[in-house]
Order: structure tokens, then C-alpha cells, then sequence
């Protein structure tokens, strides 16, 4: 009778902590979890050598506080760790190694146990150059857009930037009402600062994808950059009354006529709409793929997968191939496409996260360059690279020069419809001949010249190329 | 114990006495209290201080007492009882030291006074029980002596039992009225009163067993006894009621009503006591359910604690959050959050172990409780007179309902009452109380397991002593 009473017992408790325990956990109203995770020291994110979110001791409920130097600087970058809203960006993807709760640290955890120290999180390095983010934030100062640089090479990205920004600080204090009024202030924004603009918005890239329509001339083999193309001051679009104009309204060449690298130069929308119906979507969409589109990359975080239409008529192909119409681009992709042309053709992953280390500093892991593909033969990115540094040095990309420097770009705007402003880019790649960060800047309330491409965006670029040069 | 001149039979020399296991097994069971302690330190990286070792120190020195006085005076007992205890109330002690410094900590973290540790008291309290423990050992040389007594016990146990309601020193604490305060010392009589009243029912069904045993009229295919048989237990039915509708002791009333209808069971041996005392509890709990507003109110939030998660329920509901973040394995030592749970050291106990120590903690703390109450049944069933078997059985199931009825109540089983758990709980009467428990079980135990010794008849004619069974 006795053996009964202990038989539910244990039944009982079995059930509670191991059957419902995970829904008992989830509860609403159970603050263990909050609790838990605010009572250990959370991990720090590092720029370089300097922790931008670490966590510090107060004297409260919640042990611990979240706290960001230059937050809105780094915030795209690191999220926000918040009481009421959860996590964001880093603080999100990379929770487990920040809370030491990561299968990284089990042989720390029991040592640490031993040894008397509280539980801590791990760190993890980013591959971000502080001073190339600090150049593309006061550049971006004031203007609404974003700015991506990555390492040719390798695929870091150097540069996530995004203007307007929100800062961290106030999303991750303990006081609720201050977070909630911030928040509900960030909403409402039309300009959405909470929107990691670097990796997830989306807009046309404009002239920008000019560039990849290039790259596929090159690859059919019907192309160098010396043919020669019509170049008319119009262009009618097949099957259709409507017409692409160039942005001076003039012809891009003697008899209307036009060499591929001068086209690129000039940005002639007419050469290039042609080409793109002379190529054909399907060629415009295996090379965009190749180089990251329609793939949704995580850094690890999630990136927008870039777009391209799925299947153009013909005139939509022409529109696509001057990177209007449905052609959707973030600034890291575009940042993608200048590293391909820079990188011999080879895209690389890109990733933030460089190596994570244990509470001890002991790297645990580092991340390993991974390549995506090959998007151009390196014969046709060497081609492509020389065709973009005219652009650079003779075409529209002027503000983008450097003295001593070879540097490699391409100008955009995008109209965006008709009530919208234009959308201005600029992609680059320096030193053209080995280069070690390739960046795309966007500005999304631009004028509506062609020329804001060069003059909002390039200048910006410039001042990432340099900061990562003198480094 | 001495033996006749002339004898050759077996004496003490030869009978196992297994004071050495004993030894043995306090020496471990002081390891592990100390293991756990040290590990507390170790979880929130504080170094062991030298409270911790005067602790561990006090306490080794008070178990090595009771294991010396019980190797002299009571030299045949059970070797697993003493052991078993003092793991448990080393448990106890663990817990309740790791729930001060987490206590201690948000108060630091908060900047109001640290609260006085609890856990000096509990071994204040501890000591005491020692004292009372060896008193017993000392004092008591038959366990047979009470069966003299039974009526005075019982009477006494009764009045303890009311002397809540008292006016000037009893007084109402958390909505029930349990304690009595005498200059400044607070107690709770229901816990010594368990003790005397199960001495009194031993004794009392003793006497009356034969004529309770004897069916006298058939109600519905059942036996039932004689109404004047079945007296006492209506009694007994009755009284714990009134305890429960003036001192809005749930708890205790269960365990006195069940603890009763067991030792009918036992001593008669008829299971149509069980399955009267089964009914009678059945109507008195409705009865108390529909009359009282506080048990309907425990119903409640039994069945539905997420209803009550903010008022009522909040205790039950951070026990069970708290379980589930034990898990298998336990969030560890000096990991959880028992503080969140209110009475965390008292009550809640069970909830605060289960969380650090996961089931499996559990399972094995539970198991240290069967073994126990194992080891006073077996004692039962082996002591050879009727009132020590009654009486032994009796304090094995006292324990044995409590425990149910508390962890029962902490991890939802049943509704919560206010019980407290055995050796674990802080609180003084519970611990002195429960450890004069083990005195008497130890006392019962070294008279089963004593050897016979039985004079050498060298006549047939002379009359032989027939032992009634």
C-alpha cells in the first residue's frame, strides 16, 4: 500500500520535470529563463581587439546589463538584447556561445565548475574593421541608406552600416517603459530604423547591375570589352511603344555606336538594354545567381535573398538588364558582385563572425573562408576589373578616385516608381589589381540624376576604401 | 545484558551488530553533506568560510554522538536508521544554507541587510534534537514502558493537539493556526502530539483489538464491527475536523485521520477498517470542501494552478516552474532559483532540491525516505511483542503519510496542505519531533534484533512460558 503512494510520487515528479518540463518552461509568467540568462555574464561582441556589447554588473534583480559603445555605430551589426523584444542581430544568432551555453564550451563549463568561477559566456570576434565602419557611418550621416564592405578574398565583411540607426543602449536597459516608448518611437519612424537595411533591404540596383549584364556578355564569348554595340540616344523596347533613354538624353557614341568598356564608362542605358535582350534573360540570371542572387545568405545573419525576375518578356529583360524593373538588390549582394569582379571571378561567402572564444580568451572556433562559386572565368574579371576602373578614372565614377590608388567602380540610380525618390548607388573594389575590400553603398533618398550616383554614393565608398587601406 | 551463570547459549558475542556499518554509513552520509555544501560554494564562486567548516565540523561531531550513545545503549538496532536521518537532515542543512546565500545575495544586490542565515538556527535546532535524542535513548530502556502510559499520552497529545487554539499563546500564522509562542520561542505542538497520539493508538488497539477484530453485523456485504467498536475511530474522525475547522490545519488532520485508519488496518487486520476510514474521508473531505472556503480554495488551485498563477496558485506554480527547470539532471547546485519559490526552506523543500537536483535527485531522495520507513517496518514486523510492533509501524507510516502528503502537495500531486517535510524542512519541532522518532524506532528496533536468550530447561515439568502471538 505504501509502495503505491511512493510509485505515484515518483511518477508524478517524473512526469513534472522531465515529461511537461519543456512546456513548463515556455510558460508565460515563468522568469527562470530571464533570470537565468541575465544572472550570467553574457559574452562580449568584439570589433578588433574592443568589446562593442559587454555585459556589466549591476546591483539589481537582473545581474547583469547589456551595454553597447557607440551603439547606434554597431548596431545592424550586434542587435539588441532586450527584456522585452528579445534578441536581434548578433546577440540572437550567436546566443548560445554569448550565454556559454554553446556545445563549444562543455569542457570549459566543468573546469570552470571546479575551479569556482561562475558561469560565463564565450566571445565573439566579428570580422568588422572599426575604422571602415566609423567612415561609412559618418559618411551615411544624415541620409537614409546603407553600407556594405567585404574582403574580396575571403568573404569577411568588413563594413555593415545603416543610417538611420537606433542605439541598442536604450532597447537592452531593465526599465520596460523606457524600452517600450523607444520602440514604439522606432516604429513609427517612416524611416524604419530597426530595418537592418546592409543585409535586408531590398531596391534596384540600377546602372550598379550593369556590371553583371557586363559579366555575362563576357562569359556568352560573343563579347570583349572592345565590341562593339549600338548606342543610340534611345532605345525601343520590343513589343512594346515604350523607350529607355540615357540619362543625358544624348547618344553614347559617334553613329550611335559604342565600345562595351565605354558603355560601362558612360553608363549607357540604350548599349545596354540592347545587350540584354541580345543576351537573354536566362544568360542575365544564371550570371546574377552565380554571383549570390536568389540565394539568402546567413552571416549568420539572415540575409534577403537578392532578385531577379523569374521569367521577363522581353521588354522586362531590357528594363532587368539596366537593373530596373523587378531586379531587387541589398548592398551586400551588390558588395558580392564588386568582390566577384575583384576576386578573379570567385565569390566568397560572406560571414561576420570571425572566430568565438571561451569566458579564458581561448579560441574555440574560427571561421573558415568558404567559396560560393565561380562567377566569371578569371580572364573575363580581369577584363571586367580594367572596364571598371575606367569607370572610375574616366567615366561617371570620378569621386571615387584616389590618388595612388587604382580603384574600381560603378555608378547607379535607381528610379524606384514614380512617387518614390531615386535610389543611388555605387559599388567598388581597391586596389584594382589585388583588392582588399570591395564595398557597395546605397543612398535611398537620392535626386534623380545619374549623377547622384557619383556624387552621394562614390564619395562614401571612397572614404571606406581608405579607411580600410590605411589601416 | 548479562547471562546466567550456567548458560551456553548464544549472547551478545556472536550476534551481529553491525554498529560498525552504522559507522560506516554516517561517515558517508557526512560526505555527502559536505560534497554538496562545498559544491554551493563552488557554483556561485565563493570560498568555502569557516561557518561552512565549523558546520560540517558541529555536525559530524553531534551524529558521532548519537552513534556512540546508540552503540552503547541501544546496541542491536538498525543499522541503516541513524544513518538514513542524519543524511536527510544534512540535506536539510545543505539546502537551506544554499537558500540563505541566494537570499543573502539579493540582498546585497538589493542594499537591504542580509538576512540572518537560517541555517545556524536549523542546526541550533539540530543540536537540540541530539540532546532530546539521546535523552530518549538513555532514559527510555523498553519501548514496552509506554504501553503503561497510553491514556495519560494520549490525553496529553490531545491537548497539545488544541493548544493553538489557546488564547494567549497560541497564535495564527499564514492563515493557520499551528504555533504556540512562549517567551519569545515559538513551536508547533501538532508535531510532539503526532508522536503521543500514535503511542496512545498503539496502545489503545492493543487492548481493543480482539473485540474490533470480531464481525458484528453485515451492512451491504461488508463486516463491519460493533458501533461501539467503531467508536474511536468516528472519534478520531471527528477530532481531526475540529482541528481542521479551528486551526485550518489541513495537513495534519490528513495524516491523523490516515495514520489511525492505517493501525486499525494493522493491528485488525480486516481491510473493511481501510475501506470505512476510505469512505469517512471520502465525506469528510466533501463535507470540508463545501463547507470550508480555504480547502475549496486549495482545490482550486490544485486543479487549475495557472488561474491562480499570480495569487494563490504563485507557490504551487513556482514549484512546478522551478521543477521544470531541474529537468533530468538538476540546473545543479547553487544553480537555480529556489528563492523564488515563497518558503523555500520550509514547505518547499522538496520544490527547492527538485530544481537544483533534478528527478533524478529526487528519485533518490525519495528512495532515502522509503529506505527509512523500510527499514521502521521491518523493525515492525520483527519485534516480538504486539504493542512495539503497532507502535513501530505507527511512526514508519506517520512518516511515510507525511512525506507522501507534502511532496505530494509541492509537485501538484494533491492539493498543498501545510505539512512540513521530515529532517529537510526548517523549523525546530519538525526536526526534534521526527528525530525522537528514530529514538523510539531505534529503542523498538534494539529489542527486535536483540537475541533471545532463552534459559536452558533442564525439566520437562516446568511449566513453559507460552508467548502470546
Amino acid at each position: 500500500m505504501l509502495g503505491v503512494l511512493l510509485l505515484a510520487l515518483l511518477a508524478n515528479i517524473t512526469v513534472i520535470q522531465v515529461v511537461l518540463a519543456g512546456d513548463y518552461r515556455d510558460r508565460p509568467g515563468n522568469q527562470r529563463n530571464l533570470l537565468e540568462e541575465y544572472d550570467r555574464e553574457r559574452g562580449p561582441i568584439l570589433v578588433g581587439p574592443n568589446p562593442v556589447a559587454r555585459s556589466v554588473e549591476t546591483g539589481n534583480t537582473l545581474t547583469y546589463l547589456r551595454e553597447y559603445d557607440n551603439g547606434p555605430l554597431y548596431a545592424p551589426i550586434t542587435g539588441f538584447y532586450s527584456l522585452v523584444y528579445g534578441a536581434t542581430g548578433l546577440e540572437r544568432t550567436e546566443n548560445r556561445v554569448l550565454t556559454g551555453r554553446s556545445s563549444l564550451f562543455v569542457v570549459d563549463r566543468a573546469e570552470q565548475l571546479f575551479a569556482g568561477r561562475e558561469p560565463r559566456g564565450g566571445a565573439v570576434t566579428t570580422t568588422i574593421d572599426a575604422r571602415a565602419q566609423r567612415a561609412a557611418f559618418t559618411g551615411l550621416r544624415g541620409k537614409r541608406g546603407a553600407v556594405v564592405a567585404i574582403e574580396p578574398a575571403t568573404g569577411r565583411v568588413l563594413a555593415s552600416v545603416q543610417s538611420p540607426s537606433f542605439d541598442p543602449n536604450i532597447l537592452s536597459s531593465h526599465d520596460p517603459e523606457a524600452i517600450r516608448e523607444y520602440y514604439a518611437t522606432l516604429e513609427a519612424d517612416p524611416a524604419k530604423p530597426l530595418l537592418n537595411r546592409p543585409i535586408v533591404s531590398l531596391n534596384p540596383p540600377g546602372s550598379t547591375f550593369k556590371v553583371v549584364t557586363a559579366a555575362a556578355a563576357l562569359a556568352s564569348g560573343r563579347f570583349t570589352p572592345d565590341s562593339v554595340l549600338p548606342g543610340p540616344r534611345s532605345y525601343n523596347l520590343p513589343d512594346s511603344i515604350k523607350k529607355i533613354r540615357n540619362w543625358n538624353g544624348l547618344p553614347c557614341g559617334p553613329d550611335n555606336l559604342v565600345t562595351l568598356r565605354e558603355a560601362l564608362e558612360i553608363s549607357c542605358n540604350t548599349a545596354f538594354a540592347w545587350l540584354g535582350n541580345e543576351l537573354g534573360a536566362d544568360a542575365l540570371r544564371t550570371q546574377a545567381e552565380a554571383m549570390g542572387f536568389e540565394t539568402s545568405f546567413e552571416i549568420p545573419l539572415r540575409a534577403a535573398a537578392s532578385r531577379f525576375p523569374a521569367d521577363p518578356d522581353d521588354p522586362q529583360t531590357a528594363m532587368s538588364a539596366i537593373g530596373q524593373f523587378d531586379v531587387r538588390a541589398t548592398a551586400l549582394q551588390m558588395a558580392m558582385v564588386a568582390a566577384a569582379v575583384g576576386n578573379n571571378g570567385r565569390v566568397m561567402e560572406p560571414y561576420l563572425v570571425q572566430e568565438v572564444r571561451g569566458p579564458d580568451l581561448a579560441v574555440l572556433k574560427t571561421t573558415e573562408p568558404t567559396a560560393f562559386g565561380e562567377a566569371m572565368t578569371p580572364l573575363n574579371a580581369v577584363q571586367l576589373a580594367d572596364m571598371m576602373v575606367g569607370v572610375v578614372e574616366d567615366g561617371t565614377g570620378s569621386n571615387a578616385q584616389i590618388p595612388g590608388v587604382r580603384v574600381a567602380g560603378k555608378t547607379g540610380t535607381a528610379q524606384t516608381g514614380n512617387d518614390n525618390p531615386a535610389v543611388a548607388w555605387f559599388i567598388a573594389f581597391a586596389p584594382a589589381e589585388s583588392p582588399e575590400v570591395a564595398v557597395a553603398v546605397v543612398v535611398e533618398d537620392a535626386g534623380a540624376a545619374e549623377v547622384s550616383g557619383n556624387q552621394l554614393a562614390a564619395p562614401i565608398a571612397r572614404s571606406v576604401i581608405e579607411a580600410v587601406l590605411r589601416r | 545484558m548479562t547471562t546466567t551463570a550456567a548458560s551456553a547459549t548464544t549472547t551478545e558475542g556472536r550476534q551481529p551488530r553491525r554498529r560498525n556499518t552504522e559507522l560506516l554509513l554516517l561517515v558517508f552520509a557526512w560526505g555527502i553533506g559536505l560534497l554538496g555544501t562545498l559544491q554551493v560554494g563552488w557554483a556561485i564562486g565563493s570560498e568555502p568560510d569557516s561557518g561552512l567548516w565549523i558546520t560540517s565540523g558541529v555536525v559530524g561531531l553531534l551524529a558521532l554522538v548519537m552513534h556512540v550513545v546508540v552503540r552503547f545503549r541501544a546496541p542491536y538496532a538498525d543499522p541503516i536508521l541513524l544513518p538514513m536521518a542524519t543524511l536527510l537532515t544534512i540535506l536539510g542543512l545543505m539546502m537551506i544554507y544554499r537558500i540563505d546565500i541566494a537570499a543573502a545575495r539579493r540582498a546585497e544586490l538589493n542594499g537591504s541587510p542580509t538576512p540572518t542565515p537560517d541555517v545556524y538556527s536549523q542546526l541550533t535546532w539540530f543540536t537540540i534534537a541530539v540532546i532530546l535524542f539521546v535523552a530518549v535513548l538513555l532514559l527510555l530502556r523498553d519501548h514496552r514502558v509506554l504501553q503503561r502510559y497510553t491514556y495519560t499520552l494520549g490525553l496529553l497529545g490531545l491537548i497539545l493537539l488544541v493548544l493553538p487554539l489557546a488564547p494567549i499563546i497560541g497564535t495564527t500564522v499564514n492563515g493557520a493556526t499551528l504555533w504556540v509562542r512562549v517567551g519569545g520561542l515559538s513551536f508547533q505542538p501538532a508535531e510532539m502530539a503526532k508522536i503521543l497520539l500514535t503511542i496512545f493508538f498503539a496502545g489503545y488497539l492493543v487492548e481493543k483489538r480482539d473485540s474490533l477484530a470480531l464481525v458484528r453485523t453485515k451492512v451491504l456485504g461488508l463486516g463491519l464491527p460493533r458501533l461501539k467498536d467503531l467508536g474511536p475511530l468516528v472519534v478520531a474522525w471527528l477530532v481531526s475536523l475540529a482541528v481542521l475547522i479551528f486551526e485550518r490545519d489541513l495537513g495534519t488532520s490528513l495524516l491523523f485521520f490516515g495514520l489511525f485508519v492505517a493501525m486499525l488496518y494493522i493491528a485488525t487486520q480486516r481491510r473493511s477498517w481501510l475501506v470505512i476510514g476510505g469512505l469517512l474521508f471520502l465525506a469528510g473531505a466533501v463535507l470540508a470542501y463545501y463547507l470550508f472556503g480555504h480547502v475549496r480554495l486549495r482545490v482550486m488551485v490544485w486543479l487549475d494552478p495557472w488561474t491562480y498563477a499570480t495569487n494563490e496558485g504563485y507557490q504551487i506554480v513556482q514549484s512546478l516552474f522551478g521543477l521544470a527547470n531541474g529537468g533530468i539532471l538538476g540546473a545543479g547546485i547553487g544553480q537555480g532559483f529556489p528563492n523564488l519559490v515563497p518558503f523555500a526552506n520550509t514547505d518547499f523543500i522538496v520544490a527547492a532540491l527538485g530544481e537544483e537536483l533534478g528527478v533524478t535527485g529526487l528519485i533518490a531522495l525519495l528512495l532515502a525516505y522509503a529506505i527509512l520507513i523500510e527499514r521502521g517496518l521491518r523493525t515492525a514486523i520483527t519485534v516480538r511483542d504486539p504493542f512495539g510492533q503497532l507502535l513501530a509501524a505507527g511512526l514508519s507510516i506517520t512518516l511515510a503519510l507525511q512525506v507522501f502528503v507534502i511532496v505530494g502537495g509541492v509537485t501538484r500531486l494533491i492539493p498543498l496542505t501545510g505539512l512540513t517535510t521530515p529532517f529537510l524542512s526548517y523549523g525546530g519541532s519538525s526536526l526534534i519531533a521526527n528525530w525522537i522518532i528514530i529514538a523510539l524506532l531505534l529503542r523498538i528496533s534494539d529489542r527486535a534484533r536483540r537475541p533471545v536468550i532463552t534459559p536452558p530447561s533442564s525439566d520437562e515439568a516446568l511449566t513453559q512460558v507460552v508467548r502470546r502471538a
